[in-house]
């Protein structure tokens, strides 16, 4: 076969086909669900939130997703950038910074990226209503 | 192992067809329209191809015949095709009524987006009969759809996304008795054409079996190359051009012709003549055997579309839970190539209108793979595809926050 361009970046690629941190976790501190399946795209991050140094941090963290190659290594690589970030920090984290650790996604794809953002800050969200709740 | 698994996507050129055309690159370079003797070896090789297309269409050889009736256009494949005979038939409608043309949801960008346009611009009404649960047009829908302005009816012979086959002769034949009462009210006659693009391999051509006034085929679904495809019109039926330029294919579509192409074209034709009932036979053995394995085999998937009224080479797949593109990046990376009504597999980010058509559910959309296959498929590369699908669906359904418990393994 002659020269072939790739879809996606071999980061996104590894990430694809070895994601990192997927499924659940036993008591999540904060669970995050966003998209739609009826879009194409639906992400769930959980989260566990442990105390260090007298801050939060993101102790551990896992995900599951349903969608297209993207939607998969955002959240992948999402879980490896936020885990044993102290909370605030990890909520910096930004859909543009998830993609240049991918080392870019193609422009319609970057839509995933967003996704994987707003599904940290929902996770967190979630977390911080429980709290309330106690 | 590598597996191509998306025929209805394209092929590869055929041998017989490739060993046609060589003579053409840097022997019989003439333009046809040239008088000197590169030009008349380049317009005979035209003009044979288009007779052997012709006859093939119309089964001259078969019913005894010499002589061809209707006419063959060449253009730069089907889509262009598709375009000339709705845009050409309705430039030859006269009435002072804006035109009405009743067509599918299902039928392909190439005949719905002409439709759209002609919409747009306040050129014609349009009626895109919805299918019904199994993926087929019925023919009581597009007669009941019927009105007095009416000029042109549309419907694909195979859908190129689920692979159902049409009830083409069907509505030929209630078009033709339509028409016979339409003549006695002074009405217009209706005009019928078929997309035939993915229905060319497999299925009976023969306009008149068919009943259609206008066909559009393609090159590259059938062994030639790319760029080349033919509307045939029948006896009577008025087209227009929508290309201006000289005088070739009888003005009805200017432009040098493209030699190669249409040598191959006539080759490719010239092949599915002499191809036997047996090869199609092991193909539809070879597709069952694939549908009912994976339908046996992995849990929580459906066909798409009509399992009788199918494409010899089709079969769609619905995988609950999980998405498209994910599914075929991983097919891609295990070498085995298909393709997927998601959204996130398509260039406009839209699920397929096929799939939505007939399930009104972006889900099973997102969800769908399509697998086509042809004569050169091997029963070895089917069985290596489907141990490779149930680890794939297996895996994303592993990642997914939509698959039941049950289905997952971790």
């Amino acid at each position: 076969m002659s020269d072939i361009k790739s879809l996606y970046s071999d980061k996104v690629m590894d990430h694809f086909s070895q994601p990192h941190h997927m499924g659940t976790l036993e008591n999540p501190s904060g669970v995050g669900r966003v998209g739609n399946p009826v879009c194409g795209d639906l992400m769930e991050l959980q989260i566990k939130i442990g105390i260090r140094n007298g801050k939060e941090f993101i102790e551990d963290a896992r995900f599951q997703t349903f969608g297209c190659g993207a939607a998969i290594a955002t959240s992948s690589i999402l879980t490896d950038m936020v885990i044993g970030k102290d909370l605030e920090d990890a909520l910096k984290v930004t859909n543009k910074a998830v993609t240049e650790a991918l080392d870019g996604l193609p422009p319609v794809k970057r839509h995933c990226s967003v996704l994987a953002e707003e599904a940290l800050e929902k996770a967190v969200e979630d977390y911080r209503e429980k709290q309330i709740k106690k | 192992m590598k597996v191509y698994l998306d025929y209805a996507a394209t092929g590869p050129i055929k041998p017989q067809v490739k060993k046609a055309i060589e003579s053409f690159f840097d022997e019989d370079f003439g333009n046809p329209s040239s008088i000197h003797s590169w030009g008349r070896v380049a317009r005979y090789a035209v003009d044979s191809s288009r007779e052997k297309i012709a006859k093939f269409l119309e089964g001259t050889l078969k019913k005894g015949k010499t002589e061809i009736s209707g006419r063959v256009i060449f253009t730069s494949g089907g889509t262009e095709a598709d375009n000339l005979a709705i845009l050409g038939s309705l430039k030859g409608v006269k009435s002072d009524q804006k035109p009405h043309i009743i067509t599918s949801q299902l039928e392909h960008h190439a005949i719905i987006n002409t439709c759209k346009q002609l919409e747009k611009i306040n050129e014609a009404e349009v009626t895109y009969i919805k299918p019904n649960n199994e993926g087929i047009i019925e023919v009581f829908e597009i007669e009941k759809a019927i009105k007095p302005n009416t000029v042109l009816i549309s419907v694909m012979y195979i859908n190129n996304e689920i692979g159902t086959i049409q009830p083409i002769r069907e509505i030929g034949k209630m078009v033709e008795a339509v028409n016979e009462k339409r003549i006695k009210d002074c009405l217009k006659k209706i005009y019928f054409h078929t997309d035939a693009v993915q229905a060319t391999e497999y299925l009976e051509m023969d306009v008149e079996y068919l009943h259609v006034d206008l066909l559009t085929i393609s090159g590259h679904k059938i062994g030639a190359p790319k760029g080349i495809g033919a509307l045939y019109i029948k006896k009577g039926v008025v087209v227009k051009n929508n290309v201006f330029g000289g005088e070739q294919e009888f003005g009805l579509r200017p432009g040098t012709e493209n030699v190669i192409g249409i040598v191959a074209l006539g080759k490719a034709v010239e092949i599915l003549q002499e191809k036997s009932d047996e090869v199609n036979k092991k193909v539809i053995e070879l597709r069952d055997y694939f549908i009912n394995r994976v339908i046996d085999e992995i849990p929580e998937v459906v066909l798409n579309g009509s399992k009788e009224l199918r494409s010899p080479n089709n079969a769609n797949f619905y995988f609950k839970y999980i998405e498209g593109e994910s599914i075929l990046l991983n097919l891609d990376l295990a070498g085995i190539a298909a393709s997927s009504g998601s959204a996130c597999a398509s260039h406009a980010l839209e699920p397929s209108h096929v799939l939505m058509a007939v399930y009104d559910n972006a889900e099973r959309a997102h969800g769908s793979i399509r697998f086509t296959l042809s004569e050169e498929t091997t029963k070895d590369q089917i069985d290596y595809t489907i141990e490779k699908i149930k680890d794939i669906v297996q895996r994303l359904r592993n990642l997914s926050p939509l698959a039941p418990k049950s289905l997952k393994t971790i």
